[in-house]
């Protein structure tokens, strides 16, 4: 099997196994600490994403090439995915995350944890000294193979875990449904019902005109003109009302389109068209003919 | 690599996960920290399970890794729900059980 001869590649000769457990043991480390410093959530899920990759490549350097796979799939890929997914929908607000509730409760966190793990550490070098060197090639080769003997493992011994695991499965998954289900107690709108409300509601009904409608530019600072030439100031959006920064109106190009609207047709010399104004060139080129 | 190599480092990564728990304050990355807390147990089991050298360490880390999905599962739906009354993923907000 493929995985296998990765594994026993990666343990068979020594050297690489302790290239690979220090390139791999930095790498998990100094994931979880930027899980701690980056701000963002979404950069720590990356992180921790990076710390769980690196310890499933551990995996399979300690002969258990079924578990390390499991990790890939099962925490980078459907763990930490989903956590990316509910960072998407509720965490981008969490920006202040490293601001203190509690004064000063930073440095005692720390330094019991450093407490914490210096204890941890003390006590495993000193229970595990002069250990025997450890295998699994004996154990792993017994049922010809890692995956079949964590199988014969989990449908024998650990039989009735195994099932309990299945109700914990099922369980957690109509949680998950009964906790994100949102009853509707109101009829859902229809495009009826929305289209009733604009009207009986004051206001526009219809879309607005969209900026630059027969004015000048198109940009959208320009506010639409109506037939008769006065600007709709509710065709530019509200923040530019604001700033001030609405383009101001030319008043050569609307007068001449109130006058155009009025009857007072402008005749040209060769044949009745109507002759644009350099100021107005936005409407048809009638003038063009020869 | 001996043993120790792989459960000192197993220790380290527990202890960022209680550092993390104890110092930040959004949900989410809380519950990344209690996440990293699983994985370092596992790779205790995994290496003292090379050490004692049958495969019953591995099984118990697949359980290990089967309970922590289920429990990811609900932990974001819960803190989904909360996010969707309060508003907020900090883990400092919740706090109406108290009166």
């Amino acid at each position: 099997m493929n995985l296998d001869v990765i594994a026993s590649a990666q343990v068979g000769s020594n050297g690489g196994a302790e290239i690979v457990f220090w390139v791999c043991a930095v790498i998990a480390v100094s994931g979880a600490v930027g899980m701690l410093v980056s701000r963002k959530p979404v950069h720590s899920a990356l992180f921790v994403a990076m710390t769980m990759v690196s310890l499933a490549v551990l995996y399979l350097a300690l002969d258990a090439p079924f578990l390390g796979m499991v990790q890939i799939i099962v925490y980078t890929g459907a763990v930490m995915m989903l956590f990316v997914f509910v960072i998407m929908i509720v965490g981008v607000d969490a920006s202040d995350s490293l601001v203190e509730t509690i004064r000063g409760q930073r440095w005692p966190a720390i330094a019991f944890t450093a407490g914490f793990a210096a204890l941890l550490i003390g006590a495993i070098v000193n229970g595990l000294q002069g250990a025997p060197d450890p295998s699994l090639a004996l154990a792993n080769a017994a049922d010809g193979g890692n995956v079949q003997g964590i199988a014969r493992l989990i449908f024998t011994k650990y039989a009735l875990a195994f099932e309990i695991t299945s109700a914990l499965l099922i369980t957690a998954a109509l949680g998950a449904v009964l906790l994100t289900h949102r009853e509707r107690h109101t009829p859902k709108a229809t495009q009826e019902d929305l289209s009733r409300k604009r009207f009986r509601e004051p206001g526009h009904p219809g879309n607005l005109p969209p900026a630059g409608t027969y004015a000048r530019h198109n940009a959208v600072d320009t506010p639409a003109l109506l037939p008769d030439g006065s600007p709709v100031p509710e065709s530019v959006p509200g923040p530019l009302h604001e700033r001030g920064s609405v383009r101001p109106v030319n008043a050569g190009a609307t007068d001449e389109v109130r006058s155009l609207a009025g009857g007072h047709t402008v005749i040209t010399e060769d044949g009745g068209h109507v002759q644009q104004s350099d100021d107005f060139d936005n409407g048809p080129e009638a003038g063009d003919k020869p | 690599m001996t043993t120790a190599h792989y459960v000192v480092l197993s220790a380290i990564l527990f202890s960022l996960g209680v550092l993390g728990v104890l110092i930040r304050r959004n949900a989410i990355i809380v519950f990344m920290s209690v996440e990293m807390m699983l994985n370092a147990s596992n790779l205790a089991f995994v290496a003292f399970a090379r050490q004692a050298g049958n495969l019953d360490g591995q099984t118990i880390a697949f359980f290990v890794m089967t309970v922590a999905a289920a429990e990811v599962v609900v932990g974001l739906a819960i803190i989904m729900t909360i996010f969707r009354t309060r508003r907020s993923a900090s883990i400092d907000e919740p706090n109406l059980l108290k009166y």
